[in-house]
């Protein structure tokens, strides 16, 4: 398979990029997307030329740090799927591939296509947790929990934190992600106690960060990778 | 005489850990936040820990090269953590989970040290539920459990297929709670570079910001490494593509005893590779083997067909008929060596790379059929769904292809009872260290060393030793932390201009990788172990003669970035080799072809190589220092699973 690819290529936060074009031949369909551009990179590197940034880590779909958009579509086209699992299977008809970075003005670019998701750090330390010290806690069965919740919950606390969210919504606004974490702590007897004070202190972050609010778009729900749902949005806002 | 104190208490087993604890210094909450502790790395050790230590009023000074703690390559755990909860009634304690883990170790690990983990896996439990991780549970409410290689009770806790994920979550959720509070200073896109050591104490570390590519010094009163391990010396393996043993290997050049390297485990089920481009390996969890069945055809003929039209006569579920009490529920060493020995024989399937089919089944149709598809889909659907993905082939209509790959290392920094290591001050905590695991590491094991490490054994260590110590401030002007900073510089500047550039850093991980999966992987032999050490020796030279960095050393640079970590990996890929031809025995993971049973079960030699090997860094070579290991407890005994 060949490819031309049009790569969004920015020095720093400072400089303005532009996308340059690049030829990958003789591709095989197993090989992953971010195969395909370390193959790039190598090509680069014969040329003496500077190698594209792009983050990426455990290449299985969990760490959450790979990103990009692909043809217009933040971890590519096809649904519940990272860009890291991603195979060029899936792109034998489409030979021209646009790559960009995930844009949003709360996750300013370093370098190509890489940004900076430090805001969802600082979301979670606003109050993504349950204020519980290490060896203070009870038996572990002394509490039930009904399967249903605990199922529930485990379906927000999916979430691997990668700004697809973000970086397809209109308004750049994080919901999708805020009340995964809250609807998770939510639906267990444990974090329910501190839910209405989270919540707030959350989505006020969320605010502070420059990332917009919810209008109902739910382009969110259709490119999580782990198809979490805008119910857990809808949550959040009673607990506001 | 032994360099190697391993502090180990006396006395009941069941007592040391108590005892220990009483006996350890304390430092008053008053004056805890007049102590500084680095932690590099932010895993389920890392974090926990930070946790911990900022909770107790530590200040902790942590770093990941990572842009958040959460990606830690600890949320790529899928399986489960065990816990001798004993939840389900059915014999478990904490004595058989001690048993279980120095069995599965091959009675290479320590008891004491074990002991402590199967004693805290309980707590670990405790501690994650109470900060909201979803662990699987019944109708009625209570903790499911499901069984895990290696083990006769089911004690795994389990999230789905995603416990790694949900138990990293949870002690990231409560790393952030502690960064809030102004106890833990995080570093994020920081690579640690160097160990500054101070009167032989570890002071401080030298880092580099991945993003400007500034170089700065970091002092405190220790310095924690939990930095995972080194399975990415094979290049292919089913760890995360940043994982690396550079902060590990800085440490032993400084005089960190590093131990066992040659004890890596391979994981019999993961995705074969399907090409020369592939750059990572996928772990398909250890729980498809509670209700997948491993087989491969009986005749070479059969083995390009459909697996569907191949007869059920016609089929050897090979760990069935080689070990029919634990079946395909064997540890991963046995399973992963069983699926090579078919292989070998030219019964492997799949894609052909190099002349060879290296594959075998992994078949759920006998479960479906039992129970049906949506159950499988409800405990195994997001396991599939993965294998879907990155096969194309669906695996509730075709058999699973799989093929054992480098997932976990047991070997790391040589520690004592309190995760200290040779270094006074520096200490190791998680897959970092050499620790409980022994020459073979039990499934769902991982999780809970590292969490045990982080959430209640350095923390208390750590506290002892700082208690114990009088430490001076050390200042970023100190000759010794200026000294480490310009070693950083002048490093990075030979990597960034080597006299000849020609070869991509990619180029020689792939060439040491592909060294030590033939020499020092599933099976292992003098001949080719001796070979292979001179062949990483001249890789070396080639490699700090050719490599090839492009871009520059005062930005972002991931090529930079991954020739200082393959340049580290290919010194402990020798270090790895000399470890596996030293050992002259056969032992967990560790198969030497000269030391099998006739059936290839592994023959171990308890008389000579009932050891830690301890490896100290030396210019000309490391020498090796032995740590007895005493068995007062468990009887070594051949293992047998069949």
């Amino acid at each position: 398979m060949n490819f031309t690819l049009h790569i969004w290529r920015q020095k720093n936060a400072q400089t303005k990029g532009d996308f340059h074009t690049y030829q990958v031949d003789d591709i095989d369909s197993d090989t992953s997307f971010l195969e395909m551009l370390d193959q790039l990179n190598e090509q680069l590197i014969g040329k003496g030329e500077d190698c594209v940034v792009f983050d990426y880590d455990c290449r299985e779909g969990i760490c959450g740090a790979c990103s990009l958009v692909i043809n217009g579509h933040p971890h590519g086209e096809k649904k519940a799927t990272t860009t890291c699992q991603l195979y060029m299977r899936e792109y034998a008809n489409q030979t021209e591939l646009w790559v960009e970075p995930f844009r949003a003005a709360s996750f300013p670019i370093i370098k190509d296509v890489l940004t900076n998701r430090d805001a969802f750090d600082r979301i979670i330390q606003a109050g993504g947790y349950i204020s519980t010290n290490t060896g203070s806690a009870p038996d572990a069965n002394s509490q039930l929990v009904n399967k249903a919740d605990a199922d529930a919950a485990f379906d927000s606390a999916t979430c691997i934190g990668c700004g697809a969210c973000v970086a397809v919504c209109p308004n750049a606004s994080a919901s999708l992600f805020v009340s995964a974490k809250i609807a998770h702590l939510d639906r267990l007897p444990q974090g329910k106690v501190e839910s209405d004070t989270r919540a707030q202190n959350m989505v006020r972050q969320m605010e502070l960060e420059g990332f917009g609010s919810c209008s109902n778009h739910r382009h969110c729900e259709s490119v999580c990778p782990q198809e979490i749902s805008i119910d857990d949005i809808t949550r959040m806002n009673r607990l506001l | 005489m032994s360099k190697l104190n391993s502090k180990t208490p006396k006395g009941d087993i069941e007592k040391r850990w108590d005892k220990h604890l009483f006996e350890l210094s304390l430092i008053a909450p008053q004056n805890r936040a007049k102590y500084n502790i680095i932690v590099i790395g932010t895993g389920l050790a890392g974090a926990s820990l930070c946790a911990t230590l900022g909770e107790s009023g530590y200040n902790v000074h942590s770093f990941c090269f990572n842009d958040s703690p959460r990606r830690a390559h600890s949320i790529a755990a899928q399986g489960g953590i065990n816990a001798s909860k004993n939840y389900q009634n059915d014999g478990d304690s904490t004595q058989r989970l001690f048993y279980d883990t120095m069995k599965g170790g091959d009675f290479r690990a320590r008891e004491s040290n074990v002991y402590r983990l199967a004693q805290l896996s309980g707590n670990i439990i405790d501690q994650a539920v109470s900060q909201g991780v979803p662990f699987a549970r019944e109708y009625s409410g209570y903790l499911a459990n499901r069984s895990f290689g290696g083990a006769q009770v089911s004690r795994t806790f389990y999230a789905r297929g995603q416990t790694g994920q949900q138990l990293l979550l949870g002690a990231y959720s409560a790393m952030s709670k502690e960064v809030a509070s102004g106890k833990v200073k995080h570093h994020s896109r920081s690579e640690m570079l160097e160990v500054i050591l101070v009167d032989g104490k570890a002071r401080g570390i030298v880092v580099r910001d991945l993003i400007t590519g500034e170089i700065t010094a970091h002092t405190a009163d220790c310095v924690v490494m939990c930095t995972g391990g080194y399975s990415n010396a094979f290049y292919l393996s089913t760890n995360a593509k940043g994982c690396n043993t550079s902060a590990t290997w800085r440490a032993h050049k400084k005089g960190a005893f590093y131990a066992n390297p040659s004890f890596t485990q391979i994981h019999p089920t993961c995705i074969p590779p399907t090409g020369e481009n592939q750059s990572k390996l996928t772990l398909m969890s250890e729980s498809l083997r509670n209700d997948g069945r491993i087989w491969a055809p009986k005749k070479i003929e059969d083995c390009s067909k459909d697996p569907r039209d191949i007869a059920e006569e016609d089929r050897d579920y090979f760990l069935e008929r080689m070990y029919p009490a634990f079946a395909n529920l064997v540890p991963r060493d046995v399973a992963s060596r069983a699926v090579k020995s078919i292989c070998d024989e030219g019964r492997g399937i799949g894609t052909e790379i190099h002349g060879e089919k290296l594959g075998v089944y992994l078949d759920f149709s006998s479960i479906i059929e039992r129970i049906g598809e949506d159950k499988v889909r409800a405990k195994y659907g997001n396991l599939f769904d993965m294998y879907e993905r990155i096969s194309g082939e669906n695996p509730y209509q075709l058999p699973m292809k799989i093929y054992p790959a480098p997932h976990y290392t047991m070997g790391g920094l040589w520690v004592d009872y309190n995760l200290m290591t040779t270094i006074e001050g520096l200490f190791a905590a998680g897959e970092a260290n050499y620790s409980e695991h022994g020459a073979n590491r039990l499934g769902a094991s991982a999780l809970m060393q590292g969490l045990a490490d982080g959430y209640f054994i350095a923390p208390r260590t750590v506290a002892n030793y700082l208690a114990k110590s009088k430490l001076e401030p050390v200042d970023t002007n100190h000759p010794d932390v200026v000294k480490a900073m310009d070693d950083v510089k002048e490093r990075i500047n030979k990597l960034m201009n080597a006299p000849e550039p020609k070869n991509s850093p990619d180029y020689y991980h792939k060439k040491v990788g592909r060294i030590l999966w033939g020499a020092c992987g599933m099976s292992r032999e003098r001949e080719s172990l001796k070979a292979a050490i001179e062949e990483i020796k001249a890789l070396q030279i080639d490699f700090w003669q050719h490599v090839k960095v492009t871009g520059s050393d005062q930005d972002m640079n991931q090529t930079l970035e991954r020739a200082g970590r393959v340049a580290d990996f290919i010194e402990l890929g020798h270090l790895m080799c000399r470890d596996a031809l030293e050992r002259e025995e056969s032992c967990g993971c560790h198969a030497r072809l000269e030391h099998l049973e006739s059936d290839g079960e592994a023959k171990r030699d308890d008389e000579n190589f009932a050891y830690v090997a301890a490896w100290e860094y030396a210019q000309d070579g490391a020498i090796l220092n032995k740590e007895q290991l005493d068995f007062e407890f468990v009887k070594p005994s051949v293992r047998d699973y069949t």
